[in-house]
């Protein structure tokens, strides 16, 4: 079969495409320089940054991100990235990245790295706690409202569609009335 | 955006007014630049600043920030004078011939407002529209009476004369003329216009209104619905078109159904008042669907643990008029209101306008949650400029999310293309995707009620929550499942007639997936999480994920690349781009043509079949656009006001200063100490110029991401202030000076950069100098902070800290978007006072 990496990742559902199998990758190979993404697993993803929705190639190796190009497959980019576009690359291979929940003491000078579990098990504790003394079943007009008035939340369209559905819910289930986000701003 | 970015390439003339695309949505020039390159399109930039974006263009008008309502009402006179208007689309498809109470009034006859103004409100029954005995609105086709809202328009915008507007904006008359006659010939039929705008629209005291100039312009035009017209909303994240479909705001639940308020006490109440009526015959008014969104949504929220009502009744509820948006939500917080605060995915450290306020503000909390990728000066507030950590009480969490190269699921782009992301790779160290965080706290926090109790346990305990694995104490949250429950199911068998064909009946099992919201049902048989985005999945895939990229539409629709709400049409209002026999006004670019039987092309939008008589803005309940547009907080047309601050002592245009319906949080009882402005009644010598914000290509937002990516924060390492040759000479400054920028809240190092990009104003005589600075910095990243030993040191340092410390706590009547726009400031060389 001969089958273009172009038309590998559509009939791949682009989920995993590999190269170098004997997958010939012309005509983009002379712009993907084929060396570099050899054996290298490959996903699309969009942006993540405008709005434009630019999608993107992220080529893998050994659980590494090796190389991220325009993808030429979408109609909206053809290819092309803009210079944040073109950085995602440095998104997920950054030493910067945080990679542990940190947590500040009242009146602490400092970061203290703590487990995930017990950031999670005090946070928990701290919502009950702020929800129930602030929870107010009726307003000033003795009308139903259900809220929480002591916790407010801002976030986010950093999250995916799936992720601001259920954060939505988590906040509404919690009463949460004061939720804001990027687009208010 | 009603239509997408590859649309622009279909266009005759865009104007580029309250964005600048080349630099903040690059990729999106290619198809602006292809409307030139093949269409011989003309490309008007209207900006304070000569940017990227102007370089480009063939013609570039300068104007003041905060006067574009001036500038597009001198248009609208144009359009009318000339009469350069899309007769038929204007009589057909809009309310022009609808006739208004004669006790309506102006502001041109009412000392600059409209009737009805009462202590800082509008009352609205003079706006009301003139019925006949069975309520249908009265009406007018030949647009004669004077009562008609095309005589009232008319009579509204002839004050707009190119003159005046000039001295309000500071554009050159021959320029106002010059985009004003290039612009307005898309009012012929097979002519098209579209505008692009972006935050340079929205964050002003007048920012709704702004936008609502426009679409005035392009209804007159003709330009809504056909290829190549539209507005386009040029939205600055990734995903926030879909954080806002998904109700991540206090007054939308997801699907843009208003949040309940207290007054509503049943189900029923809230779906007789929020579900608009109509008595025109042929309106098809789509809201009338409100109950089966509400019921379907309620049913994502609890499923069958509760009933409909039942589920109602326990979801929060808003007071009657009351404001719970970002504004508020920080001053609230600063008075002490809050004990608990999320920050999940966001910096409003620097974000948000007035951030010394909101830094304050974050030190009387309790707890703070913050979920971000990188440390940020919202988690790191208590140790920020200024902060004395010895002193501040409030315990912070800080959470490393992972990437979004890092986990699965989809985003909405800003023409509301729905696309899917993979995973590539594992999230860095223990980081987590927000969802599984989400979901482990939702179960902890569940657990704790199940276990002790609480008030009204039960919002908690009856939530639903099927959306992955529990292993352990960790979950593994999976998009995929969310996805679906965002579509909808049928909660129950059932057997129902096909929306679309009467006497056509389908069978539905528990737990199918519906097929489109027009199945969606308000008895409680369906769960939908957001009705906009039911029919993305079926139940053979996830049209998020389809690449097939071909098109077979001529105009670019490319209709099988991933998925579009609603159900895929690419273009909205599309009925509007037929007349009304279906025939479109331009066969060249037809979005839908009839072939006979049925539409073909893209999804239809509102049109019956040829020659119904079905009116095509179909979510509007009289099923026409609205050039009067009494739904608004600050009256049915637009009209000029001053920013907050300004370098005028009055309004040109009348007595009224400011937009009269904003909230003063200066006023006494409203905000804080911190809430002051400049320049309001009478011009501040300590604070001269105007200020603006903007984005550059190498940052995103706060560059809460970006400083922290070495490449990006080389290109654009720093803070600076750009300014015309003029104010610099005057002011003793050169290319590369430190200056410090001040306003009435606070002030900002910056580099100074010299150009001819601005020139001084020329406002009603006066100079007038306006100068610009980038919004992405923040102190975090800085080489002169303390760096702890375990902190996260950047490989490349950026210089200064954010913009929005000099911006004010003011908003937008309507959204009470901040007006981080126009604000007044003074500019130094560092070290000369």
């Amino acid at each position: 079969m001969n089958v273009t990496r172009r038309g590998f990742l559509k009939i791949s559902g682009a989920v995993v495409a590999t190269s170098g199998l004997g997958i010939s990758l012309k005509p983009i190979a002379a712009h993907a320089q084929p060396l570099k993404i050899k054996y290298a697993k490959e996903t699309t993803t969009v942006c993540p940054y405008c709005s434009v929705g630019c999608s993107i190639i992220v080529s893998v190796r050994d659980g590494k991100v090796i190389n991220t190009e325009g993808d030429p497959d979408s109609p909206i980019n053809k290819g092309s990235l803009c210079s944040k576009g073109g950085s995602i690359y440095q998104m997920a291979v950054n030493e910067n990245r945080l990679g542990k929940p940190l947590y500040r003491a009242p009146f602490a000078t400092a970061w203290k790295e703590v487990e995930w579990e017990w950031a999670l098990d005090k946070i928990a504790k701290n919502v009950k706690k702020s929800r129930d003394i602030s929870f107010k079943k009726t307003n000033d007009k003795g009308e139903v409202v259900n809220r929480t008035e002591g916790i407010a939340s801002v976030g986010s369209a950093a999250m995916d569609l799936e992720e601001c559905f259920t954060y939505q819910k988590f906040l509404r289930g919690l009463g949460l009335v004061y939720i804001e986000h990027q687009a208010r701003i | 955006m009603t239509n997408h970015w590859n649309d622009f390439k279909n266009s005759d003339v865009i104007l580029i007014m309250g964005s600048n695309p080349a630099s903040n949505h690059p990729v999106a020039f290619k198809w602006i630049q292809e409307a030139i390159d093949k269409r011989g399109a003309k490309l008007i930039c209207v900006d304070p600043r000569f940017t990227q974006s102007a370089a480009k263009a063939h013609l570039y008008a300068p104007l003041r920030s905060g006067t574009d309502i001036a500038f597009l009402g001198g248009m609208i006179k144009f359009i009318l004078d000339k009469n350069l208007i899309h007769h038929e689309y204007v009589v057909s498809y809009t309310n022009a011939s609808f006739l208004v109470n004669p006790a309506f009034k102006m502001p041109g006859e009412n000392n600059g407002v409209f009737s009805g103004l009462v202590s800082g409100k509008y009352e609205k029954d003079t706006w009301s529209y003139q019925t006949d005995a069975e309520g249908v609105i009265k009406k007018d086709k030949t647009l004669q009476d004077p009562n008609c809202v095309f005589q009232l328009m008319k009579k509204h915008y002839s004050r707009y004369n190119t003159k005046l507007v000039s001295r309000i904006t500071g554009t050159p008359e021959d320029k106002l003329l010059e985009v004003y006659k290039i612009y307005g010939s898309t009012g012929k039929p097979d002519k098209a216009g579209v505008e692009l705008y972006a935050m340079g629209w929205t964050q002003h005291t007048v920012g709704v209104q702004n936008i609502r100039t426009m679409c005035i312009i392009q209804l007159l035009l003709g330009n809504m619905g056909i290829a190549g017209g539209g507005v386009a909303a040029m939205r600055g994240e990734s995903n926030v078109q879909g954080s806002t479909d998904h109700g991540l705001l206090f007054h939308i639940w997801p699907g843009y159904l208003g949040a309940p308020t207290a007054s509503l006490k049943t189900l029923k109440d809230f779906n007789e008042k929020r579900t608009p009526k109509t008595k025109e015959k042929d309106s098809l008014n789509w809201w009338k669907n409100t109950p089966k969104y509400s019921a379907s949504f309620l049913r994502s929220m609890y499923g069958t643990n509760l009933t409909i009502d039942d589920a109602y009744q326990i979801m929060p509820k808003l007071d009657d008029g009351g404001n719970y948006s970002w504004l508020t939500i920080f001053d609230q917080m600063y008075k002490g209101k809050f004990t608990g605060f999320f920050a999940w995915g966001m910096n409003p450290a620097c974000s948000g306008a007035h951030s010394n306020k909101t830094r304050q503000a974050m030190t009387k909390l309790d707890w703070m949650v913050n979920v971000n990728l990188f440390d940020n000066e919202t988690g790191s507030f208590w140790r920020g400029p200024g902060m004395d950590p010895t002193k501040i009480k409030t315990e912070v969490f800080m959470l490393p999310a992972a990437s979004s190269i890092e986990k699965e699921g989809s985003i909405a782009n800003s023409s509301r293309l729905m696309q899917w992301r993979y995973k590539a790779i594992n999230p860095v160290g223990s980081s987590k995707p927000d969802g599984d965080i989400m979901s482990e706290l939702h179960f902890k926090i569940q657990d704790l009620y199940v276990k002790q109790g609480g008030p009204l346990k039960e919002a908690i305990t009856k939530l639903t929550w099927p959306y992955g694995k529990k292993v352990g104490h960790e979950f593994h949250y999976e998009p995929r499942t969310v996805a679906k429950e965002i579509n909808g199911y049928f909660l129950e068998d059932k057997k129902l007639e096909n929306p679309t064909k009467k006497g056509e009946f389908k069978e539905f099992k528990k737990g199918d997936l519906v097929p489109t919201f027009a199945w969606l049902q308000a008895d409680g048989s369906t769960s939908s999480g957001c009705w906009v985005y039911c029919g993305s999945v079926n139940e053979k895939a996830n049209l998020a994920m389809r690449r097939i990229s071909k098109d077979t539409s001529g105009i670019g629709l490319h209709s099988e690349w991933a998925w579009c709400w609603p159900i895929n049409r690419r273009i909205i209002y599309n009925g509007a781009s037929v007349d009304p026999k279906g025939n479109p006004w331009d066969p060249k670019r037809a979005v839908i043509k009839w072939d006979g039987e049925k539409w073909t092309g893209d999804v239809p939008d509102g049109v019956g079949n040829p020659g119904s008589g079905r009116p095509p803005f179909i979510m509007k309940p009289d099923g026409v656009a609205s050039l009067y547009g009494p739904g608004l907080a600050d009256g049915p047309f637009s009209e000029h006001y001053e920013p907050m601050e300004c370098p005028v002592e009055k309004n040109i245009m009348s007595p009224q200063k400011n937009n009269p319906v904003i909230k003063r949080f200066d006023a006494s009882g409203v905000g804080s100490d911190m809430d002051v402005y400049s320049g309001v009644t009478t011009c501040d010598p300590r604070f001269p110029f105007i200020g603006t914000t903007y984005r550059v290509s190498e940052h995103w937002q706060t560059g809460v991401l970006t400083r922290w990516c070495p490449w990006l924060a080389e290109m654009q390492p720093g803070m600076f202030v750009e300014m015309s040759q003029e104010l610099a000479k005057e002011r003793g400054i050169v290319n590369g000076d430190k200056c410090i920028v001040k306003s009435a809240r606070g002030e900002v190092e910056a580099t100074a950069i010299v150009t001819p990009r601005f020139k001084p104003f020329n406002i009603d005589g006066n100079t007038i100098h306006e100068v610009g600075i980038p919004w992405h910095y923040g102190w975090i990243t800085t080489a002169d902070r303390k760096y702890e030993p375990n902190d996260k040191k950047p490989e490349v340092h950026t210089f200064g800290d954010a913009a929005n410390i000099l911006t004010s706590t003011i908003g937008d009547a309507n959204t009470m978007i901040p007006e981080s726009k126009a604000f007044m400031v003074n500019v130094a060389k560092k070290g000369v006072k």
